[in-house]
């Protein structure tokens, strides 16, 4: 009985593997449609698109829009998958490999992009109807969809890191103004803890919201241009033991390792804690709590900065298109539809994500949004990230030494000193 | 099930030829061996066949691959594939015996190894321990007796990831139950993933609580095997009930015991979800075991397919020299298996 219905399943699994195949054939013209203008009823075909923002808050924004773009364009037909954010990135690369499964179109994380390029899965754009008007996007996006002097993506939004705050809880604490230092953040979350009750600063233990920290102090992950590994430098060092004295002066409590960016959010929802360092992507899950009914009483302000400047990094989505694609043409117009400065100010006016247009910025419906108006100067300061093919594999080793440095394990010379070990396994042949 | 087929035909005919009889008919005749074999079971042979065929393509095919690929340097970014218009050469080269010096000679491979033992030993003893003690507490004759068994199986049916998504928000450090249960009765919260020890714990009770179920069932089918005669004539013989443990239950669940406990041990070296729901293999690295460093060489950044394949090789091959080892030891003692 088991086996036959185990074989029953795996036909069943060939048959869908076949029909993914063969799914997307229909009406292919496989020439790149240069600039030339495309006629909408011309292009035909359908096309699967991956999508990773959570799908109950931000979800039917991007349907909606997908309905406009079929409504557009009669002949194509558009398959919307969303896939977690977290899991977009191993299935594409599992299905690509494959050859089999994989989307047309996949909203592909910033640093993603040049890995999925250099490994040949992504369609190079120059030239093609998919980019539009190049000019009128912000620098950082834009140098993350290039890789090796070719175009292989579109940026579709962008995000960076702000402080986040409880207005209400600062105010008690005697502090109108959001700290604009790393000191003044210490003060003020030591005052928040001595007269409310609650805790100042949640720290959230991930790599990526170490990164304000580094560059504050003037620091980096890598040296790019030189070949060079600069994670163990002075100016980090001073950055981590930042991180610490926050912990240890109490400023901060011990974060939970697991799990602390659900717990940050939850505390900064209830009003158990007065600031956490967060994205433009948690805005909407923050307004659900209880503490910003009175969405008034939520306060963003740029990261504080360190000795050197207040540095907060680069990250966003693009748009990419599957170098298999069975649809380029209807894959193309898509991506140009989803990234034009109408459909990205819809987005920012919706659900606050931040427009990649400068022009989608002069929007009046975008200027309306004050979550978008507050991360736009932020957006102007923030660092863009090394965009390199091992991008992603920078974060797990800062992770491990950010858990050893909470836990009291290691120093912050030895947790960089670590840090630098496991790059140079990364980057052989750099210094 | 061809041997028992086969067997079962034998001794159907053993018992109208006499012993001996089907074989020494067959030495006459003096055939090949080869169909002498094929002449005599190919009906057992064609019913395998289908099931050989099937093995050798869905694990020999790739357990060859994997193994070839560990003597190279093959990487997702190495190995040649045509997309599209994007094509992109094959690049990775037979590098003999690297990938496993390599492995051996790291630190990192030794930690792991060590904690991969302690952690299969702990959960193992645990697992069969627990189980038998519920096992003989089930085989007694207490009111609801169905009920408890119903409710002890019952962490078994949950689905691995489900149980382990649960446990991580027991042990939430801010929020999770146990904390709030310890709260409540005045002791202070415990960081239980957050301090390399407790993670520890807490990463073999939760595979605990899987396991024992299944131990507790498998044991319980041995105990309901031995016959209750025994205990009987040995209470008549004035045996404690420590004897009788001793020298009825423990022989009598022999066989059982000697399986499970080998199952269990492959399982519990091998048991990745736990490992990689709950903790993440964290804080920092200190709760991975060997399989799910593979995982994260074969399946994080630039997948490494030729590393991640000699860890696989070296899992597989401690494996099957623990399997060899405890097969002999049971056999020196006595036991058949």
């Amino acid at each position: 009985m088991r086996r036959a219905f185990s074989a029953a399943t795996m036909v069943a699994a060939l048959a869908l593997a076949v029909a993914a195949c063969g799914g997307g054939d229909s009406g292919t013209t496989a020439a790149p449609a240069q600039s030339a203008a495309a006629d909408p009823s011309k292009v035909s075909g359908e096309i699967t698109w991956w999508d990773t923002v959570r799908p109950d808050s931000e979800g039917p924004t991007f349907q909606a829009l997908i309905k406009e773009f079929q409504a557009k364009y009669p002949n194509i037909k558009v398959k919307y998958v969303n896939v977690p954010s977290d899991q977009a990135q191993n299935q594409f690369q599992t299905a690509a490999q494959a050859g089999t499964g994989a989307p047309d179109v996949i909203r592909s994380e910033v640093a993603w992009t040049p890995q999925f390029a250099s490994l040949g899965y992504l369609q190079p754009l120059d030239g093609s109807r998919a980019v539009e008007n190049e000019a009128d996007f912000l620098p950082g996006p834009l140098s993350s969809t290039k890789y090796n002097g070719k175009t292989y993506a579109v940026p579709q939004v962008t995000d960076t890191l702000a402080l986040i705050y409880n207005k209400r809880l600062l105010a008690e604490a005697g502090h109108e103004k959001a700290p604009t230092t790393v000191e003044e953040l210490k003060q003020a979350a030591l005052d928040v803890k001595a007269k409310t009750g609650a805790s100042g600063l949640a720290l959230n233990v991930d790599s990526y919201f170490l990164l304000p920290f580094m560059y504050g102090e003037g620091g980096d992950l890598l040296d790019v241009q030189n070949k060079k590994i600069t994670v163990n430098s002075p100016a980090n060092v001073k950055a981590m033991e930042t991180v610490a004295d926050l912990v240890a002066s109490g400023a901060a409590p011990k974060p939970a390792i697991q799990d602390s960016y659900a717990n940050a959010m939850t505390a900064l929802k209830d009003g158990k804690t007065a600031m956490i360092y967060n994205g433009p992507w948690a805005l909407s899950e923050i307004y659900q709590g209880k503490e910003f009914q009175d969405k008034a009483n939520l306060g963003i302000a740029p990261v504080p900065a360190g000795s050197v400047k207040a540095g907060a990094p680069t990250g966003g989505w693009n748009l990419a298109i599957y170098a298999g694609s069975k649809n380029l043409d209807a894959s193309y117009e898509f991506v140009r539809f989803m990234s034009s400065a109408e459909s990205q100010a819809r987005v920012a006016k919706e659900i606050s994500l931040l427009p990649t247009r400068p022009s989608a910025y002069d929007k009046p419906e975008v200027q309306a949004n004050e979550a978008v108006s507050v991360f736009k100067p932020i957006m102007e300061t923030a660092t863009a990230r090394p965009w390199i093919p091992e991008g992603g594999q920078l974060f797990q080793p800062l992770l491990e030494g950010y858990q050893s440095l909470i836990g009291g394990q290691a120093t912050p010379e030895d947790m960089l000193k670590k840090v630098d070990d496991q790059y140079r396994g990364i980057f052989k042949d750099w210094s | 099930m061809a041997l028992s087929t086969g067997r079962a035909s034998s001794t159907a005919r053993d018992r109208t030829a006499g012993s001996g009889g089907a074989r020494g008919q067959d030495r006459h005749q003096r055939p090949g061996p080869l169909r002498r074999v094929m002449g005599r079971h190919w009906y057992a042979w064609a019913m395998v066949a289908p099931v050989i065929l099937v093995t050798a393509l869905l694990i020999g095919w790739p357990l060859a691959r994997g193994v070839y690929l560990s003597l190279t340097d093959a990487t997702e970014a190495t190995m040649g594939r045509t997309i599209g218009v994007n094509v992109i050469p094959s690049t990775y080269e037979f590098v003999g015996l690297d990938n496993y010096i390599s492995i051996l000679t790291s630190s990192l491979f030794w930690d792991k190894l060590t904690w991969t033992i302690v952690w299969t030993v702990a959960c193992v003893a645990l697992h069969y321990g627990l189980g038998l003690g519920l096992a003989m507490l089930l085989n007694r004759r207490v009111r609801f007796r169905s009920t408890y068994r119903l409710l002890l199986i019952l962490p078994w049916a949950i689905p691995g990831f489900v149980s382990a998504f649960i446990w991580r928000y027991l042990y939430n450090s801010d929020y999770g139950v146990i904390n709030g249960m310890l709260k409540a009765a005045g002791l202070g919260a415990v960081g239980w993933l957050d301090d390399p020890t407790t993670a520890k714990i807490a990463v073999v009770a939760v595979n605990v609580w899987m396991g024992v179920p299944f131990m507790m069932v498998a044991v319980l089918g041995g105990l309901q095997s031995i016959p209750g005669e025994l205990y009987e004539a040995a209470e008549v013989d004035g045996a404690t009930p420590w004897q009788r443990f001793r020298f009825i239950t423990v022989p009598g669940l022999r066989t059982v015991s000697s399986t499970v406990i080998l199952l269990g041990t492959i399982w519990t070296f091998n048991m990745f979800p736990v490992i990689f729901l709950i903790s993440g293999g964290g804080p920092g690295s200190s709760t991975e075991i060997l399989v799910t460093y593979a995982f994260r060489e074969a399946f994080t950044g630039i997948r490494n397919y030729s590393g991640s394949a000699a860890w696989g090789v070296i899992i597989l091959m401690l494996l099957v020299v623990l399997a060899l080892v405890y097969r002999r030891a049971l056999r020196r003692q006595g036991e058949v298996w």
